[in-house]
């Protein structure tokens, strides 16, 4: 059984212009000290995801519309208050991805880890406090002791970030869900993070969905990858062979996107053509259809379902590109 | 060489702290000339956005004085310095603490339209429209509230907003982090366009060096509050003088997936408290080639060749 399975989940805003469906049936699992990367385009989803395993997104003016989130065989989208407040930053803790309005602003770093330590832990204010300061070392807060007094809008953007990772990390969880927990760091100490985690996830047998626009990151840590395109994913399967050789038009794009350092510079970068749909009228077809250079009638007409790639591939695309290395031919 | 449009002499800033001072900026000198993109880049902490305030006047520097277009803005009267910031607008590098949270999408775009009388109520939807599509966000977009919004949505607002006055400069705080890769390339060729086109100024802040490579003519390289090196982008990149900035570059992860898994030369140890600052070459106790001098005595900024640098071995 996979430690987190989310099936069919649906997550609705209702705003004056109407019904924003922001996730549209996703499915994903995440086995015991597993690393599943979710990526794409910006708006497609991927915080509101995390929101919805943890149940954060009613507080945040959503709606589950539909789907299962099933944590260690129980339904989360089921749980009571009480017992979700005792999986969240405990079982499963999350790193937010704009740690200036996830922390609180008048408290000090210390007490907000010290808190979350005695929240879920049966543990003396004292052992807490050097508890706190561990993981801040750990971390890779400069001066951590000193650091403990501190309030939020006193660290700069990495130090902020820092300090919700220990935060995150404070009850050693079976899931860690990370929305882009790295964006702040420099190359040096996001390589520290990442291998702290690392090490927490070989040690706990922690398990991780990591949210990162960062394909370079996704390629050092990640087991799979799932690509979200307005709220579905359009393509998962293991890092290593979805990166050599996408199948889903979108997928393919990202990757070309992604090589500016092979251009001269000032030079025009490529971007994918087009913009995202509006997600309060999605159209009946595929959703990247309308920016896809591979599209055809078909793919206006109905969604295309998820099929297996091989290998544990997963795409849903009428016309993926397919590996020609092994020349391979499509289904 | 043109007159700067930005200038920093000997800024300080310096904030109260348990135990002492954060010197989070210590004695910074840089220039922007007109039309030009100044990266800066160094670990984190070391007090980029601290310099980026300092440039937008959020906060009076310690020490030193900035000119904007030959203004000295600590002595300047009111209309000097409105005229000062309809020019030179900021990125922020938290965007969500960065907008007001009871006003649409669509209300803080157009303020700083209306607050400076740029053209009537037709005019101003139509521009920010069309800037929210050049940023990638749909007309949609303008109805909503900024916790409506995604994190890379809020940060495109962020961009729009700073963008809308047709400022001269432009300082962008880690404004791209929170794009995918498409949409930072979209982004970017906006702020290279309007660099070609309207020769906007930048200072350009970022964690990502390849991004800051693309995007700058020269870069500032600052280590615990001092600027360490400074030079044209070719130069920075093809001979780079500080064991510092060689450090930094050769950290640099490929932006390739496939090239990840490759070992990278990794900077040893922390950044030192800058409460108290290591005595001499602040970058001594990590430094691979320190000598004894390095310990005793701080180097000065100096020019070797195309470049300034501060270090006794360079
Ligand atoms: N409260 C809300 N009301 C209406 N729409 C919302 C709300 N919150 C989020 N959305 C919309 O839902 C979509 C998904 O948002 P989400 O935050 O999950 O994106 P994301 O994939 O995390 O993007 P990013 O990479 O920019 O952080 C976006 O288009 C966003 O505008
Ligand atoms: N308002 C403040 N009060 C006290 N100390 C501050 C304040 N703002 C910044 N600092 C301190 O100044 C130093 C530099 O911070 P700054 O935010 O400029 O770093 P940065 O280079 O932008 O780092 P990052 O890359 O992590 O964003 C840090 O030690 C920080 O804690
Ligand atoms: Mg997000
Ligand atoms: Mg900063």
């Amino acid at each position: 059984m996979p430690l987190l399975e989310i099936r069919g989940l649906q997550t609705w805003f209702e705003t004056r212009a109407g019904t924003v469906k922001a996730v549209n049936g996703v499915d994903l699992s995440i086995e015991r000290g597993e690393t599943v990367a979710l990526v794409g385009e910006s708006g497609s989803g991927k915080s509101v995801t995390a929101y919805s395993v943890l149940r954060l997104i009613e507080a945040a003016g959503g709606r589950i519309a539909g789907g299962e989130v099933l944590f260690d065989g129980t339904d989360m989208l089921r749980l009571d208050l009480a017992s979700l407040r005792a999986v969240r930053g405990n079982r499963i803790a999350m790193i937010f991805q704009e740690p200036l309005s996830a922390l609180n602003p008048v408290q000090s770093i210390g007490t907000q880890i010290v808190e979350a330590l005695r929240l879920h832990r049966d543990i003396g204010l004292r052992a807490a406090r050097e508890r706190a300061v561990e993981l801040l070392e750990l971390v890779r807060m400069p001066s951590p002791r000193e650091r403990l007094e501190e309030y939020p809008h006193r660290l700069s953007g990495g130090m902020r970030q820092r300090a919700m990772i220990a935060i995150a990390l404070a009850c050693e969880p079976d899931l860690l869900i990370a929305d882009e927990p790295t964006t702040a760091l420099d190359v040096t100490t996001q390589a520290q993070i990442l291998d702290l985690l690392r090490e927490l996830q070989g040690r706990l047998g922690m398990a991780m969905l990591l949210i990162t626009h960062d394909l370079g990151v996704v390629a050092e840590t990640a087991d799979r990858v799932a690509v979200l395109y307005a709220g579905r994913v359009v393509e998962q399967g293991p890092v290593e062979t979805l990166f050599d050789a996408p199948a889903h038009p979108y997928t393919r794009g990202l990757l070309d996107a992604v090589r500016i350092e092979e251009l001269p510079p000032g030079s025009r970068l490529p971007e994918i053509p087009g913009m995202v749909p509006s997600l309060l009228a999605l159209p009946p077809g595929c959703a990247f259809a309308p920016r896809c250079p591979r599209a055809t009638p078909a793919c206006d007409a109905g969604p295309p379902a998820m099929r297996a790639g091989g290998e544990g591939r997963l795409h849903a695309c009428f016309n993926p590109w397919l590996s020609t290395v092994e020349g391979r031919v499509p289904a | 060489m043109t007159a700067p449009l930005l200038e920093m002499r000997r800024v300080v800033k310096h904030f109260p702290a348990n135990g002492g001072m954060v010197r989070a900026v210590d004695d910074v000198s840089l220039q922007v000339a007109p039309g030009e993109t100044l990266g800066l880049v160094g670990e984190s902490g070391c007090g980029k956005s601290t310099l980026a305030r300092l440039v937008m006047r959020l906060f009076p520097p310690s020490d030193g004085s900035i000119l904007f277009d030959g203004t000295d803005l600590t002595t300047a009267d009111r209309a000097a310095v409105a005229e000062y910031r309809s020019g030179l607008q900021m990125v922020f590098q938290d965007p969500f603490a960065s907008l007001n949270p009871r006003e649409t999408i669509g209300r803080i775009l157009e303020q700083p339209l209306v607050v400076h009388r740029r053209g009537g109520r037709a005019e101003r939807r139509d521009r920010v429209n069309a800037l929210l599509e050049r940023v990638g966000l749909r007309p949609e977009i303008a109805a909503r509230y900024p916790h409506e919004l995604s994190g890379g949505q809020r940060q495109r607002v962020g961009i729009a907003r700073a963008l809308i006055l047709h400022p001269r400069m432009i300082v962008c705080d880690e404004a791209v982090s929170a794009l995918d890769v498409s949409v930072r390339a979209q982004v970017l060729n906006l702020l290279l366009e309007l660099r070609a086109e309207l020769g906007l100024a930048a200072l350009f802040i970022s964690h990502d060096l390849a991004v800051v490579r693309h995007m700058s003519d020269r870069v500032a390289v600052m280590y615990l509050g001092e600027v360490v090196e400074q030079a044209d982008r070719d130069s920075l990149w093809d001979r780079p003088l500080h064991p510092y900035t060689r450090a930094l570059i050769a950290a640099t992860p490929s932006t390739s997936p496939a090239a990840r898994r490759r070992e990278r030369l990794m900077l040893q140890g922390d950044l030192p408290s800058p409460i108290d600052p290591p005595r001499g070459c602040r970058f001594h106790p990590r430094c691979p080639l320190a000598q004894p001098r390095c310990r005793e005595e701080a180097p000065a900024l100096r020019r070797v060749g195309a470049t300034e640098v501060a270090c006794h071995l360079a």
